[in-house]
């Protein structure tokens, strides 16, 4: 007892309230608790590791490579330098002793054979700027070696035309740094001009942002649809006895159960115009045989399949809020002289809110990333932006148009978050 | 080793096999028909002679695969075949080991494999193997009087149904254009032009929604058994072998044909690189290309195999008139142009896919 | 509204089945007054909650009929009834503030803006929670809920209110305090209440008038008071309030009265509640504070000496367990009052009762 009034008394003219042992009392308690707080962090190390290996470091690098593309400045370093001083707009073409120290660099990079630095890693990255000029970098490659040491210019622009035009050289000087913003503006449909500007560009070779938006349209259709269908089926379920609508839970969660490519399939033989549906259509004299309507390949298809395969997304969070509202709020609506429908529109449906809220945010942006059914089933006019960004890794190879589309696409999703957080509130979504 | 019979120079093998030499490597393909031929013609006998394991793996073309594995320095394919165009950009950014070619097997005759290999099939990073093209072909039992030429193809008024096509401009504009009058030797140069290719849009736009879009290689047979197409672009192989395995009454118009080459390449920093370099020698020995000619109808790159091609390997089919470089099959052909292709498949693509989504 | 003496509620051969085979509800036959406060009690699964959910139109009737002020209503939907409820989990909507739960039927019937904030006001004011209406339910009491609800359920002024086992969620002084408040909101608007709940006390406190159920049957249907003085069988005995029961036979039987052996052989007179002929087996039951510990002699006419056999101090009574006439668990209350001689435990009592305290049920 006197210990502590004597703590108490320290306390009160030090600020500090210590313990029986003269240690300060907030040292103390994190001592105690400095082991449990380890513990906490050992048990969840695992997952902040999978996180950062898996999710943190691709998306930075995802990040990181749609504004980094280093070929010119790794192929030409001494002209990448240079060529910084030429003022585009004093002459036409950058100086003799520019175009000597290219040559150079180009005639050291034809060695190399190191992965990013070869002449035509550096061909690729002009080319993006300027279609058809890969091959006079190649080219000119092998040939710069038999160069006599002196009238580079002239030598060089002598091997092809393509070297006569100024908007090369303007575009290579854009071009020579390790960080550009060029992807970006390719992956918005714009691209530089001959002065350097920003401009559109022309209609037959646009098509990231119809894509983008058509995604955007689609995922909104099938989200749509997808709660239109779900939202009956979670209420039955909700509503039935607990073996009944294990059943149906059952069958909704079958598909789940099945290879996404088998489902896919699946829904190739049933649409195509040779397919079940087609041909009941065709016997019932529904349409003539010459006339079967087409509902796969397109936009039809995809969105048929999509929801199909995003169907228990909306069901699982939907039923889950569904079940734990109790029957008595229809009841007490009713009982107060609510009809069905209004007690319904007033009173459940509110209620539901937070699984509708979750169950369109995870379809939607599930549907806005979506890649193997519409590169299955969608044909021409039902392909996504995950479909171009997924053609850009896998054949055109133009990684950082990749990265700069997957990072618009990424975030459209965050400010699609953000929206959603204002108007529905995160807090108030609910899984499962 | 000459002294040994056959049976006991298996039987030392098999235990080498098992003791001594055993290497494994992944050689990757594009599957179906296409890589069965492989396994029969090359992957067999390189197993029986060497004791070497092959193991065989699919892919649907394309570079990512090896410029990531290469760039991730985690290189585990080890012999790629690629199309023509790939395979020269794949080794213009230092993805791809170079091979030797002296170090490839000369013709039976010897005749050294630089003078056999057909011009413009050897490159520095790059060994082709056979020859295949991009075909068009109908169901016969469906349409008695056929398309005969790349015209008919284009024309739904004359041939009603639908059409499939591969979801990729390469071979569809150089078609488009010859179906257009533009004849074989020119098609390139007026490609080069935007008429030219505002041209070949125009001449797809006309049949546009009549399309089905089809990517793999395995997808336009199937397409033309479920009679979802009257008539589609394919590999001439994989028709081929629907109508000699399968027995479908499929037919090939060669008119308007677009050659390419496969080609053998070994990924930079293959952890079996010395193997694999076997291998692509193994593979690309005349007697190896012919046989593989015998499983499906693609062209050997040697001319010392030529002679060798005889009939289908189970059936009385004469090989020979079924290759894209049969004289027969040439009068109205085109070889992809892949640097024409390096240089314009952006743009190209972009277009393409632009025009595809309107 | 003109005031008639017709039942405002009827229920006539009235049987529920859920599954076609068990019988919840066996030929009910219910007259429920206008004005009046009836409590429906039992025990669980007795057919009490599914009456109140079919005279509600939740659940419906697999046989015979319901009126409701003299109509049918076994074919009018729910919401046409006019009746309010009070549900057992208040059933308060979650998502609207107090005043919009309350301003909710008023809006359906298209009630102008001002009457409803009128009405709500009053509603709140008649619960003491004119002060709550802008929140939201989650941050009310449970007594405040509960209050809600039953305001809600009058805001309407429906001529009839069901009560679902309103108070089952609160603590017991709550719940006590509730009771009160219910009985006197229902004394002061002259509602008529159909009230369901297994708590005797509850039902003997509030109403009017009980319907004691059991296995689908109205065991009885009686106010409080005549529950609890004159239970008519050994289920209702047994059922409200603590109750002494001897196990014994018919001995003499002469108009109200009888005379039963119990199974020890001593003779017990008793009132005869429904037994019909000497020789009847029967049950005697007895509230244990009708039992009288050393009574005057002559005061009554039943006498035993009993062995108590336990005490439990229970502050204004205590509890004392006797054995006697052949059972162990005979219970006495004796008031905890001055000047009354301690029983021991051990020891030997004499205790008594009146012969109409002790009434002879039928088995």
């Amino acid at each position: 007892m006197v210990a502590s009034a004597s703590s108490i008394e320290s306390s009160s003219t030090s600020g500090v309230i210590v313990a029986e042992d003269g240690i300060p009392l907030k040292a103390k308690l994190a001592r105690t608790t400095r082991r449990t707080r380890l513990r906490a962090l050992l048990l969840t190390m695992p997952l902040l590791l999978f996180l950062v290996i898996t999710f943190v470091i691709p998306i930075g690098q995802m990040l990181l490579r749609s504004v980094n593309h280093t070929a010119v400045v790794n192929v030409v370093p001494n002209f990448a330098v240079a060529i910084q001083d030429w003022d585009e707009n004093d002459s036409e073409y950058p100086s003799e002793e520019l175009i000597k120290i290219f040559v150079q660099d180009l005639a050291r990079a034809r060695k190399v054979r190191e992965v990013g630095k070869t002449v035509g890693n550096l061909a690729v990255r002009v080319n993006y700027e300027i279609p058809g000029t890969a091959s006079i970098f190649k080219s000119a490659a092998r040939k710069v070696g038999k160069f006599e040491d002196e009238n580079y210019r002239e030598q060089l622009f002598a091997l092809h035309k393509k070297w006569q035009n100024p908007n090369l050289w303007r575009t290579l000087k854009r071009i020579s740094h390790a960080y550009t913003p060029s992807f970006y503006v390719a992956a918005i449909d714009r691209q530089y001009d001959e002065q350097g500007n920003i401009v559109k560009k022309p209609e037959k070779l646009s098509i990231y942002v119809d894509i983008f938006l058509r995604t955007l349209w689609l995922s909104a259709v099938i989200t749509g649809i997808c709660l239109l269908l779900a939202f009956p089926i979670s209420f039955l379920m909700s509503v039935l006895p607990l073996k009944t609508s294990n059943l149906l839970m059952i069958m909704v969660l079958l598909p789940f159960w099945t290879s996404l490519l088998v489902r896919t399939t699946a829904w190739i033989a049933i649409l195509q115009s040779q397919g079940v549906i087609n041909n009941i259509l065709v016997w019932l004299g529904v349409f003539g045989d010459e006339s079967r309507p087409q509902m796969i390949y397109n936009q039809t298809g995809t969105i048929i399949t999509m929801v199909h395969i995003l169907l228990p997304f909306m069901v699982l969070p939907l039923f889950s809020v569904m079940k734990t509202i109790p029957p008595s709020y229809m009841r007490a609506a009713r009982s107060m002289g609510g009809s069905w429908l209004y007690s319904f529109y007033r009173i459940y449906l509110p209620q539901t809110v937070p699984g509708i809220a979750a169950g369109t945010l995870l379809v939607f942006i599930l549907a806005i990333g979506y890649y193997i059914t519409p590169a299955i089933v969608g044909g021409q006019d039902g392909l996504l932006i995950s479909n171009l960004i997924a053609g850009h890794m896998q054949q055109s190879l133009n990684w950082s148009l990749a990265a700069a589309l997957g990072s618009i696409l990424l975030v459209i999703v965050l400010f699609l978050y953000w929206l959603y957080n204002k108007f529905v509130g995160v807090d108030n979504l609910k899984f499962g | 080793m000459k002294k040994f019979t056959p049976v006991s120079a298996g039987i030392l093998l098999a235990m080498g096999a098992g003791l001594v030499h055993a290497g494994t490597i992944t050689v990757v393909s594009w599957g179906g028909a296409y890589t069965n031929s492989q396994v029969q013609a090359y992957h067999k006998p390189f197993i029986a002679a060497t004791g070497n394991q092959v193991i065989s793996e699919d892919y649907n073309g394309g570079t990512a695969e090896i410029k990531a594995q290469v760039e991730a320095g985690n290189v585990t394919w080890d012999v790629v075949d690629v199309e023509l165009s790939d395979a020269i950009r794949a080794c213009d950014e230092g993805l791809l080991e170079e091979i030797d070619h002296s170090s490839l097997p000369a013709a039976p005759d010897g005749t050294p494999a630089t003078d056999d290999f057909l011009p413009g099939t050897l490159y520095d990073c790059a060994v082709a193997s056979i020859v295949w093209s991009t075909i068009f072909a109908y169901d016969k039992s469906k349409m008695a009087d056929g398309p005969k030429t790349v015209a008919d193809f284009f024309d739904t008024a004359k041939f009603p149904g639908k059409r499939g096509i591969r979801k990729n401009p390469k071979a569809n504009l150089e078609m488009a254009l010859m179906a257009d009058g533009v004849p074989a030797a020119e098609v390139y140069e007026v490609l080069g032009t935007d008429e030219g290719v505002d041209r070949a849009f125009a001449k797809l736009d006309s049949i546009k929604s009549e399309v089905v879009w089809w990517e793999a290689g395995a997808q336009p047979p199937q397409l033309l058994a479920d009679g979802e197409v009257a008539m589609t672009t394919a590999y001439n192989g994989r028709i081929f072998n629907a109508v000699a395995s399968e027995d479908k009454p499929f037919e090939i118009v060669w008119d308007g044909q677009v050659w390419d080459l496969d080609l053998w390449v070994v990924p930079k920093g293959s952890k079996n690189k010395d193997l694999a370099l076997e291998f692509v020698a193994f593979s690309t020995a005349t007697e190896q290309l012919a046989k593989q000619a015998s499983y499906i109808s693609y062209g050997p790159a040697r001319q010392s195999s030529g002679p060798m091609v005889a009939k289908f390997h189970n059936k009385d089919i004469d090989m020979g008139p079924q290759m894209p470089t049969a004289p027969a099959n040439l009068t109205n052909a085109l070889q992809n142009d892949f640097e024409f292709w390096a240089d314009n498949q952006d743009q190209l693509n972009e277009r393409f896919n632009a025009w595809l989504a309107k | 509204m003109t005031v008639s003496n017709d039942p405002l509620v009827q229920f006539q051969h009235v049987q529920k089945s859920y599954d076609g085979e068990v019988l919840v509800v066996k030929d009910l036959n219910l007259d429920v007054e206008r004005g009046e406060f009836l409590t429906m009690l039992g025990p669980s699964g007795s057919g009490k909650t599914t009456c109140l959910m079919m005279l509600a139109g939740f659940e419906p009737a697999t046989h015979g009929e319901i009126y409701l002020a003299g109509k049918p209503i076994n074919k009018v939907a729910p919401h046409k009834r006019g009746i309010g409820m009070v549900f057992q989990n208040y059933a308060l909507f979650p998502h609207m503030s107090v005043e919009e739960n309350l301003a909710f039927p008023l809006q359906v019937r298209n009630m102008s803006r001002s009457d409803q904030e009128d009405r709500v006001k009053k509603a709140l004011d008649m619960v003491q929670l004119g002060d709550f209406g802008k929140r939201r339910p989650a941050q009310l009491s449970g007594g405040q809920q509960q209050r809600v609800a039953v305001a809600r359920a009058l805001v309407f002024d429906p001529d009839l209110v069901l009560m679902d086992e309103p108070l089952g969620a609160l603590d017991k002084n709550l719940r006590e305090q509730m009771q009160y408040e219910i009985k006197h909101i229902h004394e002061r608007l002259g509602v008529t209440v159909v009230y369901v709940t297994h708590d005797q006390s509850e039902a003997l406190t509030m109403s009017n008038r009980i319907a004691v159920f059991n296995d689908g049957v109205i065991q009885q249907l009686a106010p409080p008071a005549d529950l609890y003085e004159r239970p008519e069988n050994a289920f209702v005995a047994q059922f409200i309030g603590e109750n002494n029961r001897l196990a014994g036979t018919v001995r003499e039987l002469n108009g109200e009265h009888c005379a039963v052996e119990t199974v020890d052989g001593s003779i017990v007179h008793a009132l005869a509640v429904n037994v019909t002929k000497p020789g009847e087996s029967c049950t005697l039951s007895l509230r244990p504070e009708r039992v009288i510990t050393n009574p005057e002699p002559g005061s009554v006419n039943n006498n035993f000496q009993a062995n108590v056999v336990e005490l439990i101090y229970l502050g204004d009574h205590i509890r004392a367990r006797m054995s006697l006439c052949g059972n162990d668990e005979f219970i006495v209350k004796v008031p905890n009052s001055a000047g009354k001689s301690a029983l021991q435990e051990g020891a030997s009592a004499p205790i008594g009762w009146l012969e109409e305290d002790c009434r002879a049920l039928a088995m």
